[in-house]
């Protein structure tokens, strides 16, 4: 809270920065005032924390602030192998691990020049189309949580549980996978993985229309979602937006079309494209996907090809060559690049991840200004965002 | 009013034959009853809540304290209880003080006009309609109070909404209680009961009485503060809303009242729609209502009022919540509007006799 027992030197700055004067009067009868919302706040899903400058309801400004759960995996990466760094990743973006250990594997990949075989590929596909559909339910769920609608939570991390154990049984872990490995897989899939995956998308179907009855079709959401937060398409691109949230702005960007990388070349899928950038189109883009990645896995899950689940033996040491690479996948939230600079050892000279949040934030700083307070709520959960991914 | 004899002896027995006493000892009589009235209502309403809310999703609520949970909300009491009462330094304390028992006296003087039975009523004032309209004022000066003593901007901004949105959705309980009045000619709620011998306002009232219903019910919810209109709460944009800074016992009373409010709100519209403690008649059929007599008129208030609280409830956890705008534009560009259409129809009707029965 911004009083008088504010640092004088952070007050200086913030009333040089908004032209405010000493009382914060902006010359109307009204008092603007600022309010921090965060670090801890129900509904920015983790510790981000937005000064938020306000006049009565109305949001005149908003001040992402960083760095409350920065944990400075880039610079440790720097003093670990490959294969430990891939741990790290799950830490991110919490709930998109797969993409992420897929980020990093396929950097090194990519630098060492490692062939893996279509089995990885798929079971890599595959994987990370559940985790999207895993991602986007909690996300749905959360967004009911932010417009008041607690019964979406449940139902959203209802269906998710089912998604959650099933991947268990595979990599042995709920939410930190650490399964995807630079040259292969850390383990072979279940032998229940097949039957599992069927019964889920048999389970799913219907749910999904529920997820419609029960939210979207809602007058009071709608009326909520629709006109609010819009993020033109020229906005989206220059905060260098990416996912969903790019998408919803009508931008056609998809890695898993562009990027050559799994199977996605094998597979048939379209995607979704908003058209004005709304809280409404992120919302029904993201629904789609949970769509479109089902009918990825119907695809795939019937004919996983046989091979070796590792290319590389366990013991070897990943020396990445001198050089740089970058790679880049779709994680459910947008592109994750990672830039890797070898010097010919096992620990890569330099390490930095192009975070999808970190960018999809900043657009809160263009929408967030000119609504109302429960607008930003909304945005900032149609954004989608995970927090230590921004930080690291 | 059975009590009568022993309250005289004692006041005979101590030598002071006066009427006021008497009174005075009636009203204390009443205050000890509804404290204990509330308290184990607000034990029951909590756990309906936690168990229905749960069934809402698909979860099982409280199991563990007792069978089925049934002891959680009395655990929960206690604890609330132990709680270290914490104040803010920059509060006032004043009205941070008085706050709690505003919301909580607003609720304990609106139960006492409420009739629960034809013996069951602890004053009926003839004035009923516009006592629990001025005496739920007192509620809302709670909540305001609280939001600014606390020193708090969330709760700042929580107060201000939950008094724009307070005061504004009052008008349309107002019109629509008033529906009801006119076709009783009474402000007294024991006459407003006894007049739905013939059949209950909700039908008897020929489409105006629905439609009074509905808006009744929509604007309940907005003063109860419950999703779609919890926005003084909003737990998801202003942490808690008002009662942010408050903990321990403070905010149980805050909780209580919130409680007691729904069975207030839902008691006023079995009362003035569904007949209150009056049992459901059919016409003619005589053997019917013979048998609908046999329940006691307490068993029928307490179930319309307890389907009243489920919808309630209902509502709550299926919505999701509305914009401070959105939620003005609701009350003043459509509720209010139909409200006074409304109680315009309803005059024509009670002036041209146009009844369905009787």
């Amino acid at each position: 809270m911004l009083n008088d027992n504010t640092d004088p030197i952070e007050l200086k700055t913030l009333q040089d920065q908004f032209n405010l004067g000493q009382k914060g009067l902006s010359g109307n009868d009204t008092q603007e005032f600022f309010v921090n919302m965060g670090p801890q706040h129900p509904s920015t899903h983790g510790v981000l924390r937005l000064v938020l400058k306000m006049d009565g309801e109305n949001v005149k400004k908003v001040i992402p602030v960083l760095g409350y759960i920065h944990r400075g995996i880039e610079k440790m990466s720097e003093y670990i192998g490959a294969r430990q760094i891939v741990p790290l990743t799950d830490r991110m973006d919490y709930l998109s691990a797969m993409s992420n250990n897929w980020g990093i594997s396929r950097a090194v990949e990519l630098a060492m020049g490692v062939e893996t075989n279509s089995r990885i590929e798929t079971i890599r596909t595959l994987m990370a189309e559940l985790q999207r559909m895993q991602s986007h339910m909690l996300w749905w769920g959360v967004l009911g949580l932010d417009l008041g609608a607690v019964t979406t939570f449940f139902y959203g991390f209802r269906d998710r549980e089912f998604l959650t154990e099933l991947m268990e049984k595979t990599t042995g872990s709920r939410l930190t996978m650490n399964y995807i490995q630079p040259g292969g897989l850390m383990f072979d899939i279940h032998e229940d993985f097949v039957k599992d995956v069927k019964a889920f998308l048999k389970y799913f179907k219907p749910k999904l229309e529920e997820y419609e009855i029960l939210l979207s079709g809602n007058v009071i959401l709608q009326n909520r979602l629709r006109g609010v937060g819009v993020l033109s398409s020229d906005d989206a691109l220059s905060f260098s937006c990416t996912g969903p949230t790019l998408r919803a702005s009508g931008v056609p960007l998809d890695l898993r079309k562009t990027e050559k990388y799994g199977v996605y070349d094998q597979v048939e899928f379209d995607v979704p494209v908003g058209e004005v950038g709304d809280c409404w189109d992120r919302y029904w883009v993201r629904l789609e996907e949970i769509k479109q990645s089902m009918h990825i896995i119907e695809q795939l899950i019937d004919d996983i090809p046989e091979g070796k689940f590792t290319t590389l033996k366990p013991a070897k040491k990943l020396k990445i060559p001198a050089g740089t690479t970058y790679s880049q996948v779709e994680t459910p939230r947008g592109s994750l690049g990672t830039f890797i600079q070898g010097d010919g050892t096992a620990i890569p000279y330099r390490l930095h991840f192009r975070t999808p949040n970190f960018n999809n934030l900043w657009a809160i700083t263009k929408l967030g200004p000119g609504g109302k307070l429960a607008d930003l709520v909304a945005t900032l959960s149609t954004l989608d965002l995970v927090i230590p991914d921004i930080d690291r | 009013m059975n009590a009568n004899w022993s309250l005289s002896n004692l006041t005979e027995r101590i030598n002071m034959s006066s009427v006021f006493v008497e009174q005075l000892m009636w009203v204390a009589v009443g205050l000890i009853g509804v404290v204990t009235f509330i308290s184990l209502l607000a034990l029951v309403l909590v756990y309906a809540e936690r168990k229905i809310c749960a069934h809402i999703q698909c979860r099982l609520g409280p199991m563990r304290v007792g069978w089925h949970g049934i002891l959680q909300t009395l655990a929960d009491g206690i604890k609330l209880f132990l709680k270290e009462d914490i104040i803010p330094d920059e509060a006032d304390r004043l009205l941070y003080f008085l706050a709690p028992f505003f919301c909580l006296v607003a609720t304990l003087l609106s139960l006492l006009v409420i009739p629960l039975s034809p013996q069951v009523q602890i004053i009926d004032v003839n004035i009923g309609v516009i006592y629990l309209g001025a005496v739920s004022g007192f509620g809302i000066l709670g909540v305001i109070m609280a939001g600014w003593g606390s020193n708090n901007k969330w709760s700042a901004l929580g107060a201000m909404r939950a008094g724009a949105q307070m005061v504004s959705y009052e008008i349309s309980t107002t019109l629509s209680l008033l529906v009801i009045v006119l076709f009783v000619g009474s402000l007294q709620l024991s006459e407003i009961v006894l007049s739905q011998q013939e059949g209950w306002w909700i039908w008897r009232a020929h489409g105006v009485g629905v439609l009074a219903f509905i808006l009744l019910l929509i604007s309940s919810v907005a003063e109860l503060n419950r999703t779609p209109f919890d926005l003084a709460e909003g737990e998801s944009e202003l942490t808690a809303g008002f009662h942010t800074e408050y903990s321990g016992v403070r905010f149980s009373f805050f909780f209580l009242a919130e409680f007691i409010n729904m069975f207030i709100l839902a008691a006023m519209m079995s009362t003035f729609f569904l007949g209150g403690w009056m049992p459901f008649h059919i016409g003619q059929l005589t053997a019917f209502n013979a048998a609908m007599d046999l329940i006691p008129p307490a068993i029928w208030f307490i179930g319309k009022t307890s389907v009243m609280i489920f919808v309630f409830m209902w509502i709550r956890w299926t919505f999701p919540r509305l914009r401070v705008d959105q939620l003005m534009k609701l009350e003043w560009q459509v509720l209010m509007p139909l409200g006074f259409v409304n109680l315009f129809l309803a005059a024509i009707v009670v002036l041209t006799n146009f009844y369905f029965f009787a």
